[in-house]
């Protein structure tokens, strides 16, 4: 398998190319300005053969694919942020109309104040909108993950549409190397694009999402249900083949020195490999500690998670998004549901806003604070880890 | 699959369940029975989803998608990019959206489509509010009209949607009027001959909104159009031609007497709305000598 040179970025565009999109519409928003260009560049160049429609806003760049693959074509968009935002009414279309549109979405904070930079707070608002979502760890990810999420989305048990998440500048603007399958590889295993259940077809004529009486709107959404309960068998059969096809490993929840710990990081997205430094570097003191990546957040794996953790005494979850008024952020609100009835002690800590580097210094502090709790030394745990000590008088006006 | 429980003479169903006296029926069977079945449909919610239908059942023979408020032409645009991609450049591609749906939360979108002259059929229907969530006010909503949101009446006038589609040098626009059949037609025909994003703003008064006994909806609207309260006219080409001139330009006192939503406006107001009638289209018709 060829051995190439990408950023996070020019591996979703690879990964675009090799799923062959029939219609492209996408709208610049940074960090994902780069896929926006270069799937141009592909379309100019005839290397993608697709129409490209240069849209005003991510409001019309979905509502373009919405369009176009009810046609029976696939397509390609790619998003961030505040852009998510705008496209999250018609992600619900997309969703609910069953569309299994794969989009990767470049993770950048919500607004206000304004950030260009990394956190989760975009996809995480996303969470129920009626997506898939995958949480990439590295480059390689991106390109392997969008490449089964084509077939994930599109399994007709499933027809729920796939947003494949990772960080921004961290991986989008990361140069690593990815072996990357052949186009003939590649398009041997994602396929065609064979339309299913709602279409926009004149010899076969249907009108899609038209006023749903409260006597069938239920039952839409526990179809919908249904594709997500689909997608727990699809997932791993997915992740399988592609394993025994090019070699790679892929996870609903990575687990990595769990067997043993007695305490535990769940970590999601780039993050985790800072992670694992850290655990390698306890293990060497002799601290049993361990850490769970989530790879694929919706659906959530609650059972899995379950199991990788059952006998962990002491558990942090490390949400890159604030979860404001939340009992905890979203990642560590599920985890905590998933470990519902254990012994476990699990807390909650936010950090990692807007770019805010989750450094080896923020693990050694997180791990510390847990093995603290573990030996009785401690009750609570910093949950704003990384917030500085003078958060409540920066920007301080004075009123008279 | 379609299985008819009615079967209808055209592509509409009879008894559809827009208001009595609302002509958006006759817009949707006049226009589908000049496209024919090669035509693939977008609706926003609106009046116009009467004919999206509801649950399983739907009023229309043709196929088509109920968008959301703002993004009729964007999906529009979808659809072509997916059916010129697979080689079909055959079928209409028709978005039929109402005032709301088009001049205001919905003209971000239109621009963008306009501006790529996707291929897309853009037909607004104007009821001049938001008639089918109550009447309330829209940009479209002309100046004095009393609405649910502009209870004392609008104190502006109306977005002229023809300028600023003129202004995006689409290769055919046309405003008609439910009172003008045979003209409306005509350029629905007219359109369907050509390529790239066209745009037709349909007059369609609303006996609900616009309180008047629902028999008067053709005399309504005639009036409007004798009026100059309404234009008719093309742009093909970036050239403007107006219709035949107005009978009783300016004279809008008897159009808006017979309008409950005009009920209580002064001298001074009528004065205002006839004069922003006469500039307008003295403004047009300079448009149309150029050129």
């Amino acid at each position: 398998m060829p051995i190439k040179m990408f950023d996070g970025n020019g591996a979703a565009v690879e990964a675009i190319r090799l799923a062959r999109p029939g219609v492209i519409a996408a709208y610049p928003i940074t960090p994902q300005s780069s896929i926006a260009e270069h799937l141009a560049d592909e379309v100019a160049e005839g290397k993608i053969k697709a129409e490209y429609v240069r849209v005003e806003s991510e409001h019309s760049a979905m509502s373009v694919c919405v369009g176009a693959q009810l046609t029976g074509v696939r397509v390609a968009t790619a998003t961030a942020s505040v852009g998510l935002a705008l496209m999250h009414e018609v992600c619900g279309v997309t969703a609910g109309v069953r569309l299994p549109i794969v989009m990767p979405v470049v993770n950048r904070s919500l607004v206000a104040p304004w950030s260009l930079w990394c956190d989760h707070s975009d996809t995480m608002a996303e969470r129920d909108t009626g997506w898939l979502q995958f949480y990439c760890a590295n480059v390689q990810e991106i390109l392997d993950l969008q490449l089964c999420a084509y077939r994930i989305s599109e399994h007709e048990d499933v027809l729920t549409p796939s947003m494949v998440c990772f960080d921004g500048f961290y991986l989008s603007h990361s140069m690593q190397r990815v072996d990357t399958p052949t186009d003939e590889e590649a398009w041997d295993f994602v396929g065609p694009y064979v339309r299913k259940n709602m279409y926009i077809d004149t010899k076969d004529v249907m009108f899609v999402n038209d006023l749903c009486p409260t006597d069938e709107h239920t039952e839409m959404k526990y179809q919908q249900m249904m594709g997500f309960e689909a997608a727990r068998e699809v997932v791993p059969q997915v992740f399988a083949e592609y394993g025994k096809r090019f070699g790679r490993k892929l996870y609903t929840v990575e687990k990595y020195m769990l067997d043993d710990a007695e305490i535990a990081v769940v970590a999601i997205g780039s993050m985790a490999g800072t992670g694992k430094y850290v655990v390698n570097e306890l293990r060497e003191k002799g601290i049993k500690a361990g850490l769970l990546r989530i790879c694929m957040f919706r659906p959530f794996p609650e059972e899995e998670i379950r199991e990788a953790l059952k006998n962990i005494p002491v558990i942090g979850v490390v949400d890159r998004s604030s979860g404001l008024g939340g009992a905890q952020a979203p990642v560590c609100t599920e985890v905590k549901a998933a470990l519902l009835g254990t012994d476990a002690k699990v807390f909650g800590f936010v950090g990692g806003i807007a770019g805010r580097d989750i450094s080896d210094g923020s693990f050694r502090k997180i791990f510390g604070e847990l093995e603290e709790i573990r030996e009785g030394t401690r009750q609570k745990v910093t949950r704003w880890f990384d917030a500085r000590e003078d958060a409540m008088t920066i920007r301080e006006v004075e009123t008279c | 699959m379609l299985t008819y429980t009615i079967q209808p003479k055209g592509l509409v169903s009879p008894g559809i369940n827009t208001c009595q006296g609302c002509m958006i029926d006759v817009i949707f069977r006049n226009v589908l029975d000049i496209l024919g079945e090669d035509t693939a449909l977008v609706i926003p919610p609106g009046c116009a989803a009467q004919f999206s239908g509801c649950g399983p059942e739907s009023a229309i023979t043709v196929p088509g998608i109920q968008g959301n408020l703002e993004n009729s032409a964007a999906i529009a645009a979808g659809i072509a990019a997916g059916f010129r991609f697979q080689g079909n450049d055959h079928t209409q591609v028709v978005a039929i959206a109402g005032d709301g749906g088009t001049v205001d939360i919905g003209l971000q979108s239109l621009s963008g489509a306009m501006e790529r002259n996707d291929n897309i059929l853009y037909i607004c229907y104007d009821n001049q509010a938001y008639m089918n969530t109550g009447i309330q006010g829209s940009s479209s909503t002309p100046y004095a009209a009393s609405t649910t949101t502009t209870p004392a009446g609008k104190p502006v006038g109306s977005k002229d949607l023809i300028r600023i589609v003129m202004a995006h040098n689409v290769p055919y626009a046309a405003t008609a009027s439910v009172s003008h059949l045979p003209d409306l037609r005509k350029k629905v025909k007219k359109a369907k001959e050509i390529k790239g994003c066209r745009v037709l703003h349909i007059l369609s008064p609303c006996p609900t909104g616009w309180g008047y006994p629902s028999a008067k909806t053709v005399e309504i609207a005639r009036k409007a159009v004798d009026s100059g309260a309404w234009v008719l006219l093309e742009y093909e080409n970036g050239k403007v031609t107006l219709g035949r001139k107005p009978a009783a330009l300016g004279d809008v006192a008897e159009y808006m007497s017979m309008q409950k939503r005009f009920a209580g406006i002064g001298e001074d107001a009528v004065a205002t709305a006839a004069k922003n009638v006469t500039d307008r289209y003295a403004y047009l018709e300079k448009l149309a000598q150029i050129g």
